[in-house]
């Protein structure tokens, strides 16, 4: 069994990618980009999953490390969830296909990167419903702290967006 | 040890700074102006009660990896070890809180909200950039986290002071209330603790950077710093306004009267 190890990295990955933030169902906890490792003892039952925080206040976080827990243990294995917090957790670690499915979901997904600090100017944001760019902010927090209101001056849809961060 | 002793007080200042803020801003939860501006200010109250806990976590860690050595509260009442993030929130009185005084006084209006939360999230901005090269890596790492949320309580509060100071001669006339108001509490803010011993701490820089910002968001706004003010010190060192313990006795009533209570 040359490849036992590599076959179970996969297998963990794939289930984690059946692990959807309790906030955004269709966004995947490897595709929002909080799975920092993952690692698996020789005998290939204890598993270290290492994930970090979104917000520091999110209140999803428990779920998510809760539902990590649960699927893995369905599947045989013997979890521990470690939680770290640098490097602080960044957009720029959502995957294209994260990306993808926020904006399928009505959710426009983050615009740029974080790393270069334009976040906090103003954005323009295309309305996830009719692409328009014709769009205004309403206010920096929306439905929960990692999104902002916005809304469409073309389809008049109010939207959320996912803050770069 | 005073090196351990120092760190613990001063990560309980970080916390009680984030806790006490927090939970004045909570207080606006289906009280705020507008729909959206209510989920703002509650989503900025869930940042700072992440913060606190994040740095309480790290306090109760080595509160009781050195709990032999280091004496935890100056009314001799201990709290039972090992201590936890909630025993440190719940359990302390109010002599034994570090925050600053700014973050007690009672929220006003909207204009006194926002503008109290300008300027402190302003220093925290400063504080917290020099706190990235603590020497405890966890400190760090908690900080690096909290910058980035910061940076939007920063901005979210400066577009408030200037479409209030810049807005109706009402509007105004509340902003400059304000700041009048809250002046007397920005003292403190630069006034060094004596636990604040981390090499990487500079309090006259955060001045600097602080003032500059702060004048330049007033000056484009139209409102005016006051002459010289008396400055209110002392939340730092347990010395506080009467509203802190009115927070508490709301914060901390159902611990205090079902110990251990869980929901």
């Amino acid at each position: 069994m040359v490849n036992s190890a590599t076959t179970q990295h996969a297998e963990i990955w794939q289930i984690l990618e059946t692990v959807m933030d309790p906030e955004v169902p269709v966004l995947s906890v490897v595709d929002l980009g909080v799975i920092r490792a993952v690692a698996v003892d020789v005998e290939g039952r204890q598993v270290r999953v290492t994930i970090t925080p979104t917000y520091t206040g999110c209140p999803a976080m428990d779920m998510i490390a809760m539902q990590i827990r649960m699927a893995l243990l369905g599947a045989g294995y013997e979890p521990t969830i470690k939680t770290i917090l640098s490097p602080a957790w960044t957009t720029d670690w959502m995957t294209e296909k994260g990306k993808q499915q926020l904006q399928a979901y009505g959710i426009a997904p983050p615009v740029g990167k974080s790393i270069d600090a334009a976040y906090l100017e103003d954005l323009i944001v295309p309305c996830p419903q009719c692409q328009s760019t014709h769009t205004v902010l309403v206010s920096q927090f929306g439905s929960t702290a990692c999104k902002a209101l916005f809304k469409c001056e073309e389809c008049k849809e109010p939207f959320d967006y996912f803050k770069c961060h | 040890m005073a090196t351990t002793k120092n760190e613990i007080d001063f990560l309980l200042h970080l916390a009680d700074n984030a806790l006490i803020i927090g939970h004045r801003n909570s207080e606006w939860c289906g009280h705020g102006p507008i729909l959206e501006q209510d989920i703002a200010i509650t989503n900025i109250a869930l940042d700072y009660i992440g913060q606190a806990r994040n740095v309480y976590q790290h306090a109760a860690e080595l509160i009781n990896q050195h709990a032999d050595t280091i004496q935890l509260t100056q009314t001799g009442k201990d709290i039972s070890l090992p201590v936890t993030e909630d025993s440190l929130a719940y359990l302390r009185d109010v002599v034994e809180f570090k925050n600053l005084l700014i973050t007690e006084i009672p929220n006003g209006d909207w204009a006194q909200t926002t503008l109290r939360l300008f300027l402190l999230s302003q220093f925290q901005l400063e504080l917290f950039n020099q706190l990235l090269k603590h020497e405890d890596p966890q400190v760090a790492a908690i900080v690096e986290k909290s910058i980035k949320e910061i940076s939007y309580h920063v901005k979210w509060s400066q577009d408030w002071v200037l479409r209030l100071g810049d807005g109706t001669e009402e509007s105004k006339r509340r902003m400059q209330n304000a700041i009048d108001a809250i002046w007397a509490f920005t003292g403190e803010l630069f006034i060094q603790p004596e636990y604040a011993t981390a090499a990487c701490l500079n309090y006259a820089a955060i001045q600097t950077a602080w003032n500059q910002k702060v004048s330049a968001i007033f000056e484009e706004a139209g409102l005016v710093i006051p002459a010289k003010t008396f400055v209110q010190k002392g939340g730092a060192i347990g010395m506080h306004t009467e509203h802190l313990g009115y927070i508490l006795a709301e914060m901390q009533y159902l611990q205090r009267a079902y110990p251990n209570s869980e929901w």
